[in-house]
């Protein structure tokens, strides 16, 4: 009973006769399929999880590393004399893509979320930002540093890293996590499956006498059991994904203003990825009964 | 067909058997008997690989029991048909689909549940119990149902272990006269019982000889019966 075409074809074609051989089972049954369904509704939302933060992981790695920010803290009078020499170096220096100061306009959008968008910036000694774009070389950060404190006293370069860092490995960590969840969720699966089909193999005790004594290969025994199990663990897997889905569908969009958080859904092609969790609840639980009927059948003669 | 060879079987406590040759050949009846607790009935797993021997040789259709593979075993159970004193069936399904049972597992359910099984049911007179499910058949019809599980494959071997522990005399006579046809039609018979009436009646209609198990060993008996 290895994991063959054959034995995959009759799990899904099946085989009415065969199927009869075990008596039918009602409520053990239908708990199988509810346990199933809720294993898969969870599993939806560790793989959201884990996708999220693996994007999020993704585009604060990319986006921040690439870029770095000079702030022109000084009096309002020499602040544009200071930017124009910051940008000058900057010009002059290895790794610099391209530099540029962002305007007025740009800061106050920046700022609204915290002052409101009435605030009239040129009245206040807001300092000047500086967004620098790294090639692919990177910037010497020492460098440029000692460089700005000699030429442009009010510099200060931030490269992103103090922050970006922890954050990474946060969102790391939370990928790490969410696909850890999705293994404890398969190997629960594994868990119930194997107690259900014991528990149908004892009661059942009888019937696998009978078919072995009128000639029935262990194969066909094993079957019987592991086609049910497969096929309830299948379908209950299917009906959580899609009520899993479905919630997922009424998460809040992701939005720049909402930040991360509402970006816990699937994006894209990722939507695919749930569909592979009733495929994996199904394996689980073929690998489970067959292991199940394999010791019960050894112990008989 | 089934060959035993200086066979010992052993359960924890010490040797039921000892030393057994039996030679079952095609067409023969033999009768199995012996005091309660002799070991007919481990003969008789001994003889369809539900038991193996803990020494000697036992050789079933020419293949060595130790030798066989659980499939290998499966594959002689479907040349040997057996009736157990306390016969178990799918309690689920009806008379005729657990006499059908042994083609179902084999994968031939659509030739043969026709005529021949048909003919079949109503050789052991089942016929009208066909849809009746196994408990509600009482003893006699349960032997026979039995029966004719044990024979819808056309083995060539069969094996009775006390058929008729549980019926009375008149339908004892009935499901003895289904084996001894049985054998007239070559196959060949072995039953175990401790009913010697029974023995009696029926050298009246078949040669058939008798092996008592006395004393851990197998003897044949002779014509005292």
């Amino acid at each position: 009973m290895i994991l063959d075409i054959a034995s995959l074809r009759a799990v899904f074609l099946g085989d009415r006769q065969a199927d009869r051989v075990v008596p039918p089972s009602g409520f053990t049954a239908q708990l199988t399929v509810f346990a199933a369904a809720v294993m898969a509704f969870l599993a939806v939302f560790a793989m959201a999880l884990s996708l999220a933060a693996g994007r999020l992981a993704d585009r604060w790695g990319e986006e921040l590393a690439r870029s770095a920010t000079i702030r022109i803290v000084a009096p309002l009078d020499q602040r544009a004399v200071q930017t124009e020499a910051a940008l000058r170096i900057l010009e002059t220096t290895r790794g610099v893509a391209s530099a540029r100061a962002l305007s007025d306009e740009e800061q106050q959008e920046l700022l609204a979320p915290w002052f409101g968008s009435e605030l009239a910036l040129d009245t206040l000694p807001v300092p000047r930002l500086i967004e620098v774009i790294e090639n692919s070389d990177g910037v010497d950060a020492a460098g440029l540093r000692l460089r700005l404190a000699a030429e442009v006293p009010g510099a200060v370069l931030d490269d992103h890293s103090r922050w970006r860092a922890p954050l990474i490995q946060a969102a790391t960590r939370l990928r790490i996590l969410g696909w850890a969840s999705i293994l404890l969720i398969a190997a629960a699966v594994a868990a119930m499956i194997t107690l259900a089909a014991n528990a149908a193999l004892a009661a059942n005790a009888q019937v696998i006498r009978v078919l072995r004594l009128v000639g029935a290969t262990d194969g066909y025994i094993g079957q019987a059991f592991i086609r049910r199990f497969t096929l309830r663990a299948f379908s209950g897997a299917a009906v959580g994904t899609a009520l899993g889905l479905i919630a997922m569908l009424f998460l809040p969009d992701a939005s720049d203003a909402g930040g991360f958080l509402t970006g816990l859904g699937f994006q894209g092609w990722h939507w695919l990825w749930p569909l592979l969790i009733p495929l994996l609840a199904g394996a689980v639980a073929f690998a489970a009964t067959g292991a199940a009927a394999r010791r019960t059948l050894r112990e008989l003669s | 067909m089934i060959e035993l060879e200086n066979v010992a079987y052993s359960y924890g406590g010490g040797e039921l058997l000892s030393d057994i040759s039996l030679k079952l050949a095609p067409g023969s009846f033999h009768f199995l008997t012996g005091p309660s607790g002799a070991g007919k009935t481990t003969l008789m797993k001994l003889c369809y690989g539900a038991l193996l021997p803990t020494a000697g040789h036992i050789r079933l259709f020419g293949a060595d029991v130790r030798g066989l593979d659980r499939d290998g075993i499966t594959e002689i159970r479907r040349r040997v048909g057996v009736v157990h004193q306390d016969v178990q069936f799918l309690d689920h399904l009806n008379v005729t689909d657990n006499i059908a049972l042994p083609l179902t597992v084999s994968g031939r359910h659509a030739e043969a549940a026709g005529s021949d099984l048909n003919e079949l049911m109503s050789w052991v007179g089942l016929t009208n119990r066909a849809d009746a499910l196994p408990p509600e058949l009482s003893g006699g019809e349960r032997q026979r149902a039995a029966l004719a599980r044990a024979v819808i494959m056309s083995p060539d071997v069969i094996l009775a272990d006390e058929p008729t522990g549980n019926i009375d005399w008149e339908m004892s006579q009935r499901l003895l006269r289904l084996l001894i046809e049985l054998n007239k039609m070559g196959k060949t018979v072995l039953i175990a019982t401790h009913d010697l009436s029974l023995i009696r009646a029926t050298k009246a209609h078949v040669q058939a000889r008798v092996l008592r198990i006395a004393n851990r060993r197998i003897q044949l008996a002779g014509a005292d019966l």
